[in-house]
């Protein structure tokens, strides 16, 4: 015949790709190319989806510009009586001489770009000015929170040894993390978590702690509680308090490198912090002006240690100490490294499964399909003699190109994708089945099998494509919508599809033309 | 091997009322099942809240795992078995949303080793917090719809070659939904009005084999929301999968029936309408259900070999497969004949476009 001059190169082509797709799946090292990936619910894991907080980096923006415009307005000798927040996004500024409004408003444009004076009201020789973000500045202040979040989440991730982590943006302030295999969850959410916002502030020596504890906390400073192992919110009440000014003397922001050394004294660990050039200058005089004094290292309003400062200190390197196990310190060292994240960030979905949940998913899915796989092969055998032999063929070869697809494009098998390569296997007969009952219609009507064979695939392929093209419809809108598992089903499906048709019509063709026309096959065993 | 006869020649048209008012019963009872019940039973995934699956080492009452997670906090959590007697699974399942941070899974299962005295391993966590949740739960419907009316602009375009009315009408209620959408309306008032729409135009615009199968989807689709209403079984997000298959596989059964009614209204054109479409279901009724036999065949193997975290998933789809095989031979063709009859203009053919 004329046309099997194409196919059997195709065909043979699609089976040999198949195959060198599939064999790391089974024999993982004989080819480079990789094994099908599993999901998390197969193999155990955790799913995690975080939301940042974008507001608070847009506060903290604000608090930043606030403190810098109190410096701005001392060297440029702009008197004033304060600056307050208004509201969320703006500053409101309270000038004793209205002429400077000029002033101020120069040194907004110089500073910052994106910063305006929104309005400003006269009262008893107060000049109130407004200043607030503009809506551009606030709205890129939320994204960048979010990339930077990713980033730093990402680092950290990196530096904790997690194989194939999958970390991406989901929408404007969501971040999915998937950490396939991890054993230690609560410690892996712990790290994702923290905020690790380090800052330097000088401990209130000159109130005293007691009367602030009863609530006489003097303006300018706050209470912060030491941060002690394995804390729960409960028992705040046994931590040690203090008294911290509430000014921040320094930040993280100048942290090169954190490492964890052991005290050879006490022999306890503790995280060894260096800083750059820009913040070894800003340490020496941040020491040098408070000798004697008490300086607090916080993180995240924790207070882990308050040394006293006992001499200025030059060379731009600091230790953290507090009462933490070498595993505490190791993983404190990587979220010092990996920077803080620009807002705090909260857990709004969680998935997680355990290893050995996984693997019964896996043997039990797995086993089903077996089972229900030989049934419709003994089925297909019982009622279509032997053309139910080839439709037989056909599905083992449906069910090999439906797992090279999955290698091939990357996808992950999950507990629904194997559920769905069970259903496809119920469906994928059913391309056989229309071509075989148009085949007996053909022969009924006194028909030779070739002509047969030939109006019953010309009369059931168009009938086939329709029926497929609405499942592929179905699975592709899931694809869009599902996430994880859900996604693994979309996958097989789609794949199912497209392989019981590729199968019925090119592979199950070839075969019944080649035993029909060129063996010339008599009878036709239907 | 034959289990349909060839020849065979049920009257499915002439007893399409009997047909009609099963399906209406059905609809009927499940409509009130979700009213009774307050809308579908929402799982975590669309209403929020916190699973945790638990394996104890020895049998242990259920009793004593509550007393457990009383200790932290958790009382009043729902705690149920889980799996086979001899498994020792517990699901504890709660709608707080609970900050899983800082030893809490830890803290769980010391709390529960301690009350019931046996080791335990926490196999499973999944919290969906309160927005996720909603997210979802507009993102299942608009996927639901938006399966319906993809498929819809296929078959008009394939079986009455009006590509192009129906693309338009469907671009147009994309739009709209995306319009309304924007503007905080409730996303399952938003969808549900419009389908209702959807099929008015249908109607309006005599897309008679869409509108035909649009009906049976729907029908399908109500039939098993409202089984599992009534089995009170937990709408999770595999089970808007499956629904989104049953959508999928029915149309599959629908179209190869339509499709048959194309070609003998091609054949015989001197045959009245409602002796067309009774030939077709009869000469794909073979196929119709050995199709339904090898799907179900797999699909039941699924739901007893395939473990307990699929069961619901599975059985969803057997349920679907079901109605959606019945739907296709008692409910989609059929109604071609009423839409005739009711919205026709007196000619006697269902498709005067048909090529």
């Amino acid at each position: 015949m004329k046309d099997f001059s194409w196919r059997i190169p195709v065909v043979g082509l699609v089976l040999i790709v198949a195959v060198i797709y599939v064999i790391p799946t089974f024999k993982p090292g004989w080819w480079p190319n990789k094994q099908i990936n599993l999901g998390l619910d197969l193999q155990g894991g955790m799913h995690l989806v975080l939301e940042v907080k974008t507001e608070k980096a847009v506060e903290s923006t604000l608090e930043r510009i606030r403190n810098e415009l109190r410096g701005y307005f001392r060297d440029d000798q702009i008197r004033h009586k304060g600056i307050d927040y208004s509201g969320k996004k703006a500053l409101s500024v309270k000038l004793l001489d209205a002429g400077d409004t000029k002033k101020v408003e120069a040194l907004l444009q110089k500073n910052y770009g994106d910063v305006k004076i929104l309005s400003s009201a006269m009262d008893n020789g107060v000049q109130t000015l407004t200043i607030g973000l503009t809506d551009e500045w606030v709205r890129q202040i939320k994204k960048q929170a979010t990339e930077q979040a990713l980033e730093t989440i990402r680092n950290r991730i990196d530096q904790f040894g997690v194989t194939e982590p999958d970390i991406r943006v989901q929408g404007e302030r969501r971040i999915q993390i998937q950490l396939p295999g991890i054993q230690d969850t609560e410690r892996a959410k712990e790290l994702i978590g923290k905020t690790a916002l380090l800052e330097f502030k000088l401990l209130d020596d000159e109130h005293d702690l007691a009367s602030a504890l009863d609530g006489n906390v003097p303006p300018g400073s706050e209470i912060l509680y030491q941060a002690v192992d394995g804390e729960t919110e409960t028992t705040a009440a046994q931590k040690q308090p203090y008294l911290v000014k509430k000014r921040t003397l320094m930040t993280g922001e100048y942290l090169t490198d954190a490492r964890v050394q052991i005290d050879s004294q006490f022999n306890e660990p503790y995280v060894a912090i260096d800083f750059d050039r820009k913040g070894a200058r800003i340490f020496e005089r941040v020491t040098d002006e408070n000798v004697k004094k008490r300086l607090a290292i916080v993180l995240d309003n924790k207070v882990y240690s308050a040394p006293t400062i006992q001499e200025k200190i030059p060379g731009g390197s600091a230790r953290i100490t507090g009462s933490f196990n070498a595993r505490e310190a190791h993983d404190l060292a990587i979220v010092l490294r990996a920077g803080s994240l620009p807002a705090p960030v909260e857990i709004i979905e969680e998935r997680t499964v355990g290893p050995s949940l996984g693997h019964d998913s896996i043997t039990k899915g797995l086993y089903s399909m077996l089972v229900g796989g030989i049934l419709v092969l003994i089925f297909m055998l019982v009622y279509y003699k032997g053309a139910g032999l080839i439709a037989d063929f056909v599905l083992v070869l449906n069910i090999l190109l439906i797992a090279a697809g999955l290698a091939a494009f990357g996808a992950t098998l999950t507990l629904p994708g194997i559920a769905g390569i069970i259903l496809t296997i119920g469906m994928a007969v059913d391309a056989n089945v229309l071509i075989f009952e148009r085949i007996r219609e053909e022969m009924r009507l006194g028909k030779t099998p070739i002509s047969a064979i030939t109006n019953g695939f010309d009369r059931a392929s168009l009938t086939i494509l329709d029926a497929n093209v609405t499942t592929l419809i179905a699975a592709l809108v899931l694809f869009q919508f599902g996430t994880g598992p859900v996604k693994g089903f979309a996958v097989t499906l789609s794949l199912g599809v497209l392989a019981s048709l590729f199968t019925a019509l090119v592979i199950s063709r070839l075969i019944f033309d080649y035993l029909y026309i060129s063996v010339r096959v008599k009878s036709l065993s239907i | 091997m034959e289990f349909i006869k060839p020849g065979i020649n049920l009257d499915i048209i002439g007893k399409r009322y009997i047909a009609f008012a099963f399906s209406a019963i059905l609809i009927l009872v499940s409509i009130g099942s979700l009213i009774i019940h307050r809308g579908p039973h929402y799982g975590i995934d669309f209403a929020g809240g916190t699973i945790i699956q638990i394996k104890c080492m020895e049998p242990v009452a259920i009793d004593n795992i509550k007393a457990g997670l009383a200790g932290v906090g958790l009382e009043g959590s729902a705690v149920q078995r889980f799996g086979q007697e001899k498994d020792n699974e517990f699901l504890v399942h709660t709608n707080q949303t609970l900050i899983t941070d800082q030893g809490f899974s830890e803290e769980i299962k010391n709390a529960v080793e301690q009350s019931t005295g046996v080791g335990v391993e926490i196999r499973r966590i999944e919290m969906v917090g309160p927005q996720v949740g909603k997210d979802l739960q507009s993102k299942a419907l608009f996927a639901l719809f938006y399966t319906l009316l993809f498929i819809t602009i296929y078959i008009s375009g394939r079986f009455e070659l009006k590509w192009i009315l129906s693309g338009i009408m469907a671009a147009a209620l994309i739009g709209a939904v995306y319009f309304f959408s924007l503007w905080n309306v409730s996303i399952p008032f938003l969808i549900a009005v419009a389908l209702v729409v959807t099929l008015i135009l249908f109607w309006q615009l005599r897309l008679k084999y869409a509108m035909g199968a649009v009906v049976a989807l729907l029908h399908d689709v109500i039939i098993t929301v409202g089984l599992f209403s009534i089995l009170n079984i937990e709408f999770s997000l595999p089970i808007v999968a499956a629904l989104l298959t049953i959508v999928g596989y029915s149309l599959n059964d629908t179209i190869i029936v339509y499709d048959r009614i194309r070609e003998n209204l091609k054949r015989y054109n001197r045959l009245p309408i409602d002796e067309i479409l009774n030939k077709s279901i009869n000469e794909t009724l073979s196929r119709t259900i050995l199709t339904s036999t090898t799907t179900l065949i797999v699909l039941i193997s699924l739901f007893f070999l395939g473990g307990d975290i699929i069961h619901d998933f599975s059985l969803a789809l057997i349920v679907g497969v079901v109605v959606g095989t019945y739907s296709s031979i008692y409910v989609a063709s059929p109604i071609l004949l009423f839409l005739q009859e009711e919205g026709g203009a007196g000619s006697g053919r269902v498709v005067e476009t048909a090529t």
